[in-house]
């Protein structure tokens, strides 16, 4: 995808996104609501096209040549696309006929599609009464019945209590760990985190980063260090001593606890508590904390994921 | 596989997903069913006694056909209903992610419905019978008026695929689909004689495609003269499916979810 820009009235959707994924791949599509993920995914799948730019699936461009893009790719979108009127089976073998699998095979890869995503046992009762996690499991079995070459998931687990969600973050592993190449969008940091060897920041139609997770990660200097002393007369004690230990400037969360960049893995706190030790300050706990992708995300856009101004 | 085959094939394997939930959901049936034979009974026993038509003995033989051409038209807002609910489902991003033909999703769609609507039909003559119902002319010519009727609600169907994919929800597909339905069937000469309305309105019913499509099937249900109507009816009818079968592949091409 290259230089793509989409417009739907007034406003710019998509503002020049470039995103290549490479075979076998899981990349990682993050961003708030209305950042382009959604739009994206769209283009790339045939469902809209771009105003001004290039996309392509295995080279196809999908503009051009939309019917051999479609040939090969599998679409999972916000909702779990399925009739639910009909059985699981049934759903799949439909879709299956669609591609002009043939009645045979759409079964055969029905069946197997049925036990690979723990289906089975309810594979020929009506889709109406199946939980939320289920129906996202067959929609993603009907996205691969034609063994797509790249499976575009948008926003997977929206909507799923936390159990499915991670039932459904074990369903994608396994989809990784074949080899299926996936794009995957997500507001959910922890999700792009867990999942995505490749994770693309979008913000406002604009891709702002991209790197693995520990690389997005890094960018905010490294790990956070978090103290909490005993008595709160030692303050400004424990924070004269930590602050040469430390990257940055030490914030004071509240009476007895601040927090301070930290250069990851430099043995920075047994040194934190011997100093804290040999000036007399009684420590009640240290923590080292990673930094979230949320933290990522407000230091590359100034605001949080969730679309709010940064208030400091 | 050509383009046509593929097509062929595309509409079969959508009209079957609609058609094998037909059984499952029986109380649509029913009621889709109920509707029109109440209609037929109200009418005729409420009307019955107080409206004669010139030319007519019996009020009955004049308002069944209107009733049935009434009924089989309300049935093409399954069409609506059904594409908007697709849409708002994400099916249709779905489908049209597919490399399957444009058209067999409305294809398919609007075949099945009609497959619906002549179960319902079927049911209905044979209450319009019960109820005194004759045909007055050949067994021919009311097959040939009751495929006039069906033929007309299938060109709406395609009117209906229209509305169910511009609106943005399946409860406006709901009114959208149904709201038009009353004037085009009332202001007709369904169930009176136009010459007794208003002088503009009277122009207007004689102008409705829905009144000249139950004209025709009137008489040759009744075995009477049918003029130019059957011909004028079957021109309606394949006009209107040429033109929204165009525009509403065209708006299904560019359908997303929102």
């Amino acid at each position: 995808m290259q230089g793509v820009v989409k417009r739907f009235g007034d406003t710019l959707a998509l503002d020049g996104v470039d995103l290549a994924v490479p075979a076998g791949a899981v990349y990682g599509l993050l961003g708030p609501n209305g950042a382009g993920k959604t739009t994206s995914v769209k283009v790339l799948t045939t469902l809209i096209r771009p105003d001004a730019g290039t996309a392509a699936i295995d080279g196809i461009d999908v503009v051009k040549n939309p019917d051999e893009v479609r040939r090969r790719i599998g679409l999972t979108g916000q909702y779990a696309a399925v009739d639910e009127r009909l059985t699981a089976r049934e759903n799949l073998v439909y879709i299956g006929r669609l591609f002009h699998l043939g009645t045979a095979e759409a079964r055969l890869r029905s069946g197997e599609l049925l036990d690979r995503f723990d289906l089975a046992d309810s594979a020929d009762r009506v889709v109406k009464g199946f939980s939320g996690g289920m129906r996202r499991r067959l929609d993603i079995a009907m996205s691969l019945i034609a063994n797509p070459s790249v499976l575009f998931l948008d926003e997977p687990t929206t909507g799923l209590d936390p159990r499915s969600r991670l039932g459904m973050w074990d369903v994608i592993e396994d989809l990784a760990a074949d080899g299926t190449t996936v794009l995957l969008t997500t507001q959910y940091l922890e999700e792009a985190d867990r999942l995505a060897e490749q994770i693309v920041v979008i913000d406002q139609g604009r891709v702002i980063a991209e790197g693995t997770p520990d690389e997005l990660k890094s960018r905010t200097g490294g790990a956070l260090l978090q103290v909490s002393i005993a008595r709160a007369e030692n303050r400004e004690l424990a924070m004269s001593v930590l602050t040469p230990l430390c990257t940055g400037r030490v914030e004071v969360r509240d009476d007895r606890t601040f927090e301070a960049p930290i250069t990851a893995g430099d043995r920075v706190v047994p040194s934190v508590i011997r100093a804290l030790d040999d000036a007399g300050v009684d420590v009640l706990d240290v923590v080292v904390r990673r930094p979230s992708l949320d933290d990522v995300f407000l230091a590359l856009t100034g605001h949080f994921a969730s679309g709010e101004e940064a208030t400091s | 596989m050509n383009r046509l085959q593929a097509t062929l094939h595309d509409s079969f394997v959508e009209a079957e997903r609609h058609l094998r939930v037909i059984p499952r959901n029986i109380e649509l049936l029913i009621f889709a069913t109920i509707q029109p034979i109440m209609f037929l009974a109200l009418f005729a026993y409420v009307f019955g006694g107080s409206i004669s038509i010139p030319g007519f003995d019996n009020y009955d033989q004049f308002l069944m056909p209107g009733i049935f051409s009434q009924s089989l038209v309300f049935g093409s807002a399954f069409t609506s209903i059904g594409l908007a609910e697709d849409l708002s489902k994400g099916l249709v991003d779905r489908l049209r992610s597919l490399p399957m033909s444009r058209s067999a999703v409305i294809i398919g769609r609007t075949v099945s419905d009609l497959v619906r609507n002549l179960l319902t039909f079927g049911v209905m003559l044979v209450a319009a019978f019960l109820l005194g119902f004759r045909f007055g002319g050949s067994v021919t010519d009311a097959v040939l008026a009751t495929g006039l009727l069906v033929l007309f609600s299938y060109a709406l169907s395609w009117v209906q695929a229209l509305i169910g994919l511009a609106v943005s929800s399946v409860e406006a597909a709901n009114s959208a689909g149904f709201i038009w339905m009353f004037p085009l069937t009332f202001v007709s000469s369904a169930f009176v004689d136009p010459s007794t309305m208003p002088r503009w309105l009277e122009a207007v019913a004689n102008a409705n495609p829905f009144t000249v499509v139950t004209n025709a099937a009137r008489s040759l249900y009744n075995g009477l003269p049918v003029g130019n109507d059957a011909w004028l009816s079957l021109a309606w009818s394949v006009g209107l499916i040429a033109v929204f079968s165009m525009i509403a592949t065209r708006k299904f091409s560019r359908s997303t979810s929102s």
